[in-house]
């Protein structure tokens, strides 16, 4: 079993204060390492319109490389705008991933456009920065990954990665729609997309994490790194339904590959779960693993799936060995 | 090119089986049948106050399109569940036969928040000789992309030289009407290939010249092999105020190709269509065609005013 040491909460975005763009959430962080600090991506909100939508901006918060919870640099600006009236993107840019690739850094976003049937629908663009991430110019108006047969709306959630020589995308799809009294709420799985540019990708069409506590169980944030001959998945789950408190909330799993395609579920693994007391004690997901100068470190959301920030973990036992 | 018109010779406003729809019989396509020529077309039901949801219907003509001795509705293919890419509707529905199987490619509507909607294609299948048609999955085959980000529809498909040609139309704008308030979309024709008719490689886009500006909007391709070359027929009209005022509204246009790839716009060859009389059926509005060649001539179906509210005529060329 994983064992982390939490750190707490190390940035709320409702004391930056000044960016009326970034007034609440820093959701699904994901990290670009630099020389003195860690790059933090992490989506955000300016307070509602009238009708109570949002829209969502992707930002970065700068961090100490020796000390994480030191924030010494936070955007001016959102990474990108939205998209243009009648894009994918009009409506959010959430969550993003980021990579180098040469000079550039990519970034995969979710993009959200509203419904009138449904709330909204999703699918996955892609960006180019060559200012090492702080602004980024999308490679066109429409999505990059979008929707097929069996992955009919909702292509949001992509954590981008290079595996084997290839690109790897994981990502989740919706598949269904549940009707409900106040709206209707979606249900996703986890897939995968491979590519040898980062460009045309080609979709594994599965899903590549069985459900566990009910049939239309929702995970997202498959986030994947490789260590000791395995491929580790932590990924976050929760209810289709009643999802916005402890009981049906979202809860972090794990599971581990040889091959990326199969996968063992191990929930019981991860090590990780809601606090009796404080900011993550309702609900935990959207994690970010990575490996800084020989730590390997965790990000995640606490209650109100990052409404007041994220926070970090330390893992402090061996990682286990498949 | 010589054409005889033959007039309307399908209102659904006169047609009792169809009484409890709203009109419309749009997109007149054909699958051939042993009795004569199906013809596919989208219909309307109404979905509420103020909207309406598009379904595929079809009608059987004999060989000579003299009467009409079948008729369906509401079965053909049906509407995509909550949240899916054809829940507001099918329109076209564009029927094709390859490799001894009736596909069909459908175009689904979604209606959306700040537009008002968004279309993909979608692929579906009939096992009973084209009576009615499964979809595969839910979700589209052909749908937006990088550089084509909204509005992939109107795909029409044929087999020729071994391989599936697609001719479709993407969005390239949605433009903000001051006077109306509405944002009204720009679409082109593109055209894609394929070698199974599912997974589609696009290959050119913009493949027919604009004649009255950029902002002019091109739907409905459709094409047919006759007489050693391919020939294209598609509608076309100006961006805004195209619902009301004939000047601004949908026009066929025309063009041919020896290579599936290059076209050379000649909307002339149509002038011989063109209607005499200021009371014809479509002597406001010619839209939505469909070329097709039976008995070695190229005859084409299309809709005339207001959108084929009152159904679908019929021109050969001589």
């Amino acid at each position: 079993m994983f064992e982390w040491e939490k750190v707490g909460k190390i940035f709320d975005p409702t004391k930056v204060g000044d960016r009326p763009w970034l007034n609440e959430f820093a959701q699904a962080p994901s990290t670009l390492i630099f020389e003195d600090f860690v790059r933090v991506y992490f989506s955000c909100r300016p307070p509602a319109d009238e009708k109570g939508q949002y829209v969502s901006y992707t930002a970065f918060v700068d961090l100490k490389r020796d000390d994480l919870t030191c924030v010494v640099n936070v955007a001016e600006s959102p990474i990108l705008p939205l998209g243009e009236r009648g894009t994918f993107d009009e409506f959010g840019v959430y969550p993003t991933s980021v990579i180098r690739s040469d000079e550039k850094v990519i970034a995969y976003f979710g993009g959200w456009t509203r419904c009138e049937s449904v709330p909204f629908n999703v699918a996955i663009g892609c960006a180019q920065s060559f200012d090492g991430g702080v602004t980024f110019q999308r490679l066109g108006n429409g999505p990059i990954l979008s929707y097929s047969p069996n992955e009919p709306f909702i292509l949001s959630g992509p954590k981008i990665r290079r595996f084997n020589g290839k690109w790897q995308l994981f990502y989740i799809a919706g598949k269904k729609w549940i009707q409900t009294s106040v709206r209707p709420e979606p249900v996703y799985r986890i897939r995968l997309a491979t590519s040898d540019n980062g460009f045309d990708w080609i979709k594994h069409d599965q899903d590549l994490i069985p459900t566990r506590i009910e049939e239309n169980e929702c995970q997202a944030s498959p986030d994947v790194f490789f260590f000791d001959g395995s491929y580790h998945m932590f990924y976050c789950y929760r209810y289709s339904l009643n999802y916005k408190g402890k009981d049906g909330g979202y809860r972090i799993g794990y599971a581990y590959s040889k091959d990326l395609i199969s996968w063992v579920r191990r929930d019981d693994l991860a090590g990780i779960d809601v606090s009796n007391f404080g900011w993550d004690n309702e609900m935990i997901s959207y994690p970010h693993v990575f490996m800084l100068d020989g730590q390997i470190w965790m990000m995640y959301l606490g209650n109100g799936v990052g409404r007041y920030g994220f926070g970090l973990a330390r893992l402090t036992g061996k990682l286990p060995s498949w | 090119m010589n054409w005889q018109r033959r007039g309307k010779i399908f209102d659904p406003t006169n047609d009792s089986f169809f009484d409890n729809l709203v009109g419309y019989a749009q997109s007149p396509q054909v699958l051939p049948i042993n009795e004569g020529h199906r013809v596919f077309f989208s219909t309307r039901v109404a979905d509420g106050l103020q909207k309406f949801k598009s379904v595929v219907a079809f009608v059987d003509f004999d060989h000579y399109f003299r009467y009409i001795h079948n008729r369906a509705c509401h079965d053909v293919v049906t509407l995509g569940d909550l949240g899916n890419f054809d829940e507001h509707g099918i329109f076209p529905f564009s029927p094709t036969v390859a490799k001894g199987q009736i596909f069909a490619y459908t175009c689904g509507w979604s209606r959306r928040v700040s537009v008002s909607v968004e279309t993909s294609t979608g692929l579906a299948v009939s096992d009973d000789g084209g009576k009615t048609f499964r979809k595969m999955g839910h979700g589209p085959i052909f749908t937006s992309s990088l550089h084509e980000p909204f509005l992939v529809g109107d795909s029409f498909v044929r087999f020729f030289e071994s391989a599936f040609h697609m001719w479709y139309i993407y969005g390239t704008k949605w433009i903000d009407n001051h006077n109306t308030g509405q944002a009204e979309r720009v679409y082109k024709i593109g055209y894609a290939r394929s070698s199974n008719g599912v997974d589609w490689e696009r290959v050119r886009q913009g493949i027919i010249n604009d004649k009255i500006g950029v902002e002019e909007c091109q739907a409905l391709p459709s094409v047919a092999y006759w007489k050693g070359y391919y020939h294209m027929v598609f509608c076309y009209r100006h961006p805004f105020d195209f619902r009301t005022n004939p000047d601004k509204g949908y026009r066929l246009g025309y063009a041919v190709s020896n290579n599936l790839l290059d076209w050379q716009r000649n909307d002339s060859a149509l002038d011989s269509l063109l209607p005499t009389g200021k009371d014809d059926w479509d002597a406001d509005m010619m839209c939505y065609p469909h070329f097709f060649v039976h008995a070695n001539k190229l005859h084409l179906l299309y809709n005339g005013n207001q959108f084929g509210k009152f159904g679908f005529g019929l021109a050969t060329t001589e």
